[in-house]
């Protein structure tokens, strides 16, 4: 190939475009890096990470944002997949209805969805026209709080959560299977557990790392519910501090990459976009 | 043939209640922590403050000069960050796809807009303070080796523009994420039938390409507007709830009544959910027509 022929072929436009979104990507996390790394006046060092680490409050929080995300994930596995299944198995008709509801959530955002959870959970819930309170109010103990935040997050990652499972379900033969199961007498408990989630597991850490990649720093719920997670303690340090933020949002950002990376390695290419902003 | 037609689902249908047994928890989640807590909100739209029935919060909505300026402003920081990204989300997933960059930018490309696309609230806005703030990396770079002042040229990162540069930074990935699977859909016998018909490269985007495109372009759009449009932790995060948009009014309202009348914050919480569903109706109308031609 001749060099004015390959000049020719060369794809201008497409290196400027992905250069400068590169940039986009690039500058803003080299710059954050770089302002993690001066706390010490002249020199680069890693105080501003050990600093950010020593503070027993960022473990506190920390834990606490991974437990919730584990607790939202389990009890997401436990709520979708039967359900999934079901509808794949026995009420198609149920389809429709179920799959608007779980787009639901992108009609209503984090700060509706919390509105109304705070109203109607911060008061006592009672049969009407009778005395009789069928539910205390979830917002005055601290594991009724956990709760609440556990099924709003729920409600953030059910989207995803269904799709994956969805999409998973789709690609094995879940009736033939069921009926094999059947067949060498096992209970629907034996038929979800032992062959339904061991065959979608790859769907499932799918959905599982999108809904920890948006729990673990979610802000919203949390902060007004009241939760000392993660996000609000991320928040309240970039009020009084100026490096740790730094450090702790490039921490934040590796984080999001190892979880959306796993994504890519078990599910091929296609990356999903979620909604904690 | 038309009367076993008409019979068929008298047959075919007795309502298997056992079946819908085996779906009611999902239901029951649904209806304790997504319509009741809507419903909530629905209902005290409409309530005055002594708790009778009344149109006025919503008359109030569209009078209340704050409120309207907040919808206002994140009508507009959405519309830009939803076009802007788009168009930029396109280019960029052209680029690789069919613009003819080595493969492996196209998987560490997918990979990053991955990340960006869930790198958002508070993290972002503290990458953004380092990037371009008052002392942020680019801004000084600009200051000190071209000597162009940002500031000094109306820029802020607390304002309008500043907070759209920043949900561009997960507004174009999400589209990339978006556009890719359809850029991909394009048939590569529509580009030869094209070509052997004498079509130049111009005509074939325009007359082939785009058309099939478009109603996923326009749908992605509507996708990116409503995720900007709901966003709240990353402005909050930055100018911690200076910067008046929509959804930093309801937190404001929710902390303390700030408005004065707790029906009219529900009658703004309402009208953010009705815009939404709204766009969200608009992206899979969109989306039918879409699957026409890709996939």
């Amino acid at each position: 190939m001749n060099f004015l022929t390959r000049i020719r072929k060369f794809p201008f436009w497409s290196w400027v475009w992905f250069i400068f979104g590169a940039l986009y990507f690039l500058v803003p996390l080299y710059a954050t890096l770089r302002h993690s790394l001066r706390m010490e006046r002249d020199v680069i060092g890693f105080k501003a990470y050990v600093r950010a680490f020593e503070d027993s409050n960022f473990w506190e929080t920390f834990l606490l944002s991974n437990m919730l995300a584990v607790a939202t994930i389990v009890a997401s596995v436990i709520l979708i997949v039967p359900t999934a299944y079901w509808i794949r198995l026995r009420v198609p008709e149920a389809r429709r209805i179920t799959e608007f509801i779980t787009l639901l959530p992108f009609v209503i955002p984090a700060i509706i969805l919390v509105f109304g959870l705070i109203r109607i959970y911060s008061s006592p819930i009672g049969i009407p026209f009778t005395n009789i309170d069928l539910l205390q109010p979830l917002t005055t103990s601290k594991l009724g709080t956990y709760a609440l935040i556990t099924a709003g997050y729920m409600v953030l990652a059910m989207p995803y959560m269904y799709r994956s499972v969805d999409t998973g379900m789709r690609t094995v033969d879940i009736r033939t299977l069921t009926e094999a199961a059947q067949s060498l007498g096992a209970g629907w408990f034996t038929i979800v557990t032992q062959v339904i989630l061991p065959n979608i597991r790859s769907a499932l850490l799918s959905g599982a790392l999108l809904t920890f990649a948006i729990v673990v720093g979610e802000v919203t719920l949390a902060s007004f519910l009241g939760v000392d997670a993660f996000g609000p303690y991320l928040f309240l340090i970039g009020q009084h501090r100026a490096y740790e933020p730094a450090a702790l949002s490039f921490v934040t950002f590796l984080l999001t990459w190892a979880a959306l990376g796993v994504i890519q390695l078990v599910t091929g290419e296609q990356g999903q976009g979620a909604g904690a902003h | 043939m038309a009367q076993t037609s008409l019979s068929l689902p008298a047959v075919k249908a007795p309502p298997n209640i056992k079946n819908w047994l085996g779906v009611s928890p999902f239901f029951l989640f649904a209806i304790l922590f997504i319509a009741l807590p809507s419903v909530y909100l629905v209902q005290g739209s409409f309530l005055d403050p002594e708790g009778l029935f009344t149109f006025k919060n919503y008359i109030d909505l569209f009078s209340t000069p704050t409120i309207i300026n907040a919808y206002k402003l994140s009508l507009q920081i959405s519309v830009v960050t939803a076009i802007g990204g788009g168009i930029f989300g396109f280019l960029l997933a052209y680029a690789i796809t069919v613009g003819g960059l080595p493969r492996q930018l196209r998987s560490a490309l997918i990979t990053f807009s991955g990340v960006a696309s869930n790198f958002a609230g508070v993290p972002l806005a503290f990458a953004f303070i380092a990037t371009l703030g008052r002392r942020g990396f680019v801004t000084l770079l600009l200051e000190e080796r071209f000597n162009i002042d940002l500031y000094a040229g109306g820029f802020d990162l607390y304002s309008f523009a500043g907070l759209s540069a920043i949900y561009m930074f997960f507004q174009f990935p999400l589209m990339v994420l978006i556009m890719v699977p359809a850029l991909d859909g394009l048939k590569r016998e529509w580009r030869e039938a094209a070509e052997n018909l004498g079509a130049t490269r111009l005509q074939y985007w325009t007359r082939i390409a785009m058309p099939v495109l478009f109603p996923s372009i326009l749908g992605s759009m509507i996708l990116l507007f409503g995720n900007a449009f709901g966003a709240y932790a990353t402005a909050y995060a930055l100018t911690g709830g200076s910067l008046p948009i929509v959804t930093i009014q309801i937190g404001a309202q929710i902390r303390g009544d700030v408005l004065h009348n707790p029906g009219l914050g529900y009658a703004m919480a309402m009208g953010m959910v009705v815009i939404m569903a709204i766009s969200l109706a608009g992206y899979s109308w969109l989306q039918g027509k879409t699957e026409r031609w890709l996939r």
